[in-house]
């Protein structure tokens, strides 16, 4: 690959959000006083009158969101994913999920590179907490490219849905034409190889991308599987990597538990006939620290080199 | 503003008393429920389905609908007793409240009934749906009004207050919000628990058009659902001074009956009692 060209994820939000907002009126978006890093303001900036600025009250932002999707709104109600979901995890669990409305969770400062804000700011259990609950749909995109093809999905989804990026500007991973047959709950399959799976979701694609091209190298073929939908979970893809590779690492900014290497460990463990060698690259049951976010994923190995090192092991075994 | 006429307040307070003997009926063959609250929200929820709410039971799904959100949603027994005497659905239903596959669930459930608008049981969510339903109504010009009930005890709750502030903010004046006022909550008086007063000066600080009533009085009920339909540049809040337990003697402002229905005994006392009432009103039993 080239150099690599960059755009933050976040950016892709608040443009889709404005040329959707363009075509359907029935878009609307709420902020909880974070617009300028949601990037929400591009849209309050448009549709000043369909942009609901909700101040620092997540709660109330959640049920409003709802009571908006009850008359038929498409409502996108965006801060960091620490407030998105852990503090207002009753009224997701009430408004959205059991009522099943219509609304657009979008978080953005998921994981541990939002860096030196430290394990207040860090949301490592999200996407345990949204898949749990029934009828929620949760999503993790991993480049600016995809991120903006997810929103267009969300929007044209009916029901409710999760999905986090992270904060740091990120390579672009994708041109758009390669997204034009994305599908929620359909993984894809980046790379092919023989020896063992690499499954990512969000900013650890790139990650494992990187280690990819480490382990060609020492001759080890790594199948690279960006997850974007982590529930509903691809099972076949998962089962078919674990037949054709026999070798499964899960990598994700996130608790091991719960999130993207537990929702793969249940499927191996019910419905894989194939013995698998398995291990979840994650945070590891522990709050982290501040610091640069390069630092934070190293210490907490989820850089190419963990990655590379913790295959060659697998594959060893 | 006219004020009702004698024969539509006559209709409506026998139809109360009906409304109380559905609720004690069915908590007593759910064997569970919470009377208490339910009870005391009756006169009001009456008042509004019957006399003040553009709706039709034919049309839930009107998109011009006037709302009602009931988020103290444990008061469901009372909300679908007038619901179903509405014709929103058969009146049967009352009877299988909490069963295994019925629309009637322990907690209301915008999914599986009809006329529920918003799920609740959780408190302290409903006024802020109620902001969401008519910031929506505002952004499509409608002119339906948006009804919630709050408990007393809910509004500890740190959400209310977040609505509270928002529909100040976004100047809802198609918000008319209820406080259910009887002064009780599980752990006992609300004075006790979580000191309230003054109810009226906190809402009106919050920036709210504040009227304060006796929560049982029809007539007062109508007048006050008008003067708030007439103030159109901020949010309303009707605090109905109400008895925890109206209608039954031995449940009024016995906190005892928060959440426990009465035993046989108790039932019979309770049907004895309302339709002593029905009869004091000139109707049959």
């Amino acid at each position: 690959m080239n150099k690599k060209q960059m755009k933050n994820p976040r950016n892709a939000y608040g443009e889709k959000l404005v040329e959707l907002g363009e075509k359907n009126k029935d878009i609307v978006v709420l902020d909880a006083d974070l617009s300028k890093s949601t990037k929400t303001i591009m849209f309050a900036k448009e549709f000043p009158n369909r942009f609901f600025e909700m101040g620092i009250a997540e709660a109330n932002m959640i049920s409003t969101a709802a009571g908006l999707a009850s008359c038929g709104k498409i409502p996108f109600a965006s801060t960091f994913a620490v407030f998105a979901t852990g503090r207002v995890y009753d009224q997701i669990r009430m408004d959205l999920a059991y009522s099943q409305s219509n609304v657009k969770i979008f978080a953005t400062h998921g994981g541990i590179s939002v860096g030196k804000d430290g394990a207040s700011h860090q949301m490592i259990e999200d996407i345990a907490l949204m898949r749990a609950l029934p009828n929620m749909t949760v999503l993790a995109p991993s480049d600016a490219t995809q991120t903006s093809k997810i929103v267009e999905l969300m929007a044209d989804h009916v029901g409710p849905m999760y999905a986090r990026v992270g904060r740091a500007n990120a390579p672009i991973l994708y041109e758009p034409e390669y997204m034009e047959t994305l599908e929620l709950g359909k993984g894809m399959i980046v790379e092919e190889g023989d020896d063992v799976s690499i499954i990512a979701c969000g900013t650890m694609v790139d990650t494992a991308l990187d280690a990819q091209r480490r382990l060609k190298k020492k001759k080890i073929s790594a199948k690279i599987i960006d997850m974007h939908t982590i529930k509903p979970l691809d099972e076949k893809l998962v089962l078919k990597c674990a037949k054709e590779t026999g070798h499964i690492i899960t990598v994700e900014e996130h608790s091991v538990i719960g999130g993207l290497g537990a929702a793969v460990a249940e499927t191996l463990a019910e419905q894989s006939r194939n013995p698998v060698g398995f291990y979840r690259m994650g945070i590891r049951d522990h709050f982290c620290e501040s610091g640069d976010p390069a630092d934070l994923l190293k210490k907490y190995k989820l850089d190419p080199t963990a990655i590379t090192k913790t295959a060659e092991k697998l594959v060893s075994d | 503003m006219e004020s009702l006429d004698e024969n539509t307040l006559k209709k409506l307070e026998i139809l109360a008393v009906d409304i109380r003997k559905h609720i004690v009926e069915m908590l007593y063959k759910a064997k569970s429920g919470h009377p208490g609250g339910s009870l005391s929200a009756v006169d009001a929820l009456v008042t509004l389905y019957h006399t003040i709410m553009k709706q039709n039971p034919k049309k839930p799904n009107d998109p011009n609908r006037d709302r009602f959100i009931l988020s103290k949603g444990h008061a469901a027994p009372a909300l679908y007793s007038v619901l179903a005497e509405q014709g929103y659905f058969s009146k049967k239903e009352l009877n299988r409240l909490r069963r295994v596959n019925c629309m009637l669930q322990g907690h209301p459930v915008c999914l599986y009934t009809p006329g529920i608008e918003a799920s609740t049981g959780s408190l302290g969510h409903g006024l802020s749906f109620a902001n969401g339903v008519a910031l929506a109504g505002r952004l499509d010009k409608k002119t339906y009004h948006v009804y919630v009930m709050l408990g007393d005890g809910e509004t500890d709750e740190g959400q209310v207050w977040e609505a509270a502030a928002a529909a100040s903010h976004y100047r809802l004046g198609n918000v008319i919000a209820m406080i259910d006022r009887n002064f009780l909550q599980i752990d006992g008086n609300t004075e006790d628990v979580l000191q309230l007063e003054n109810v009226a000066d906190r809402w009106e600080a919050f920036g709210w058009h504040v009227l304060e009533i006796d929560g049982h009085d029809i007539n007062e009920i109508y007048d006050a659902f008008h003067e708030a339909k007439a103030i159109t540049n901020k949010p309303s809040m009707i605090v109905l001074n109400t008895v925890k337990g109206k209608g039954v003697s031995y449940m009024e402002n016995n906190v005892d009956f928060h959440g426990v229905p009465p035993n046989e005994m108790e039932y019979n006392i309770a049907m004895e009692e309302l339709d002593l009432m029905k009869e004091k009103l000139g109707a049959s039993a």
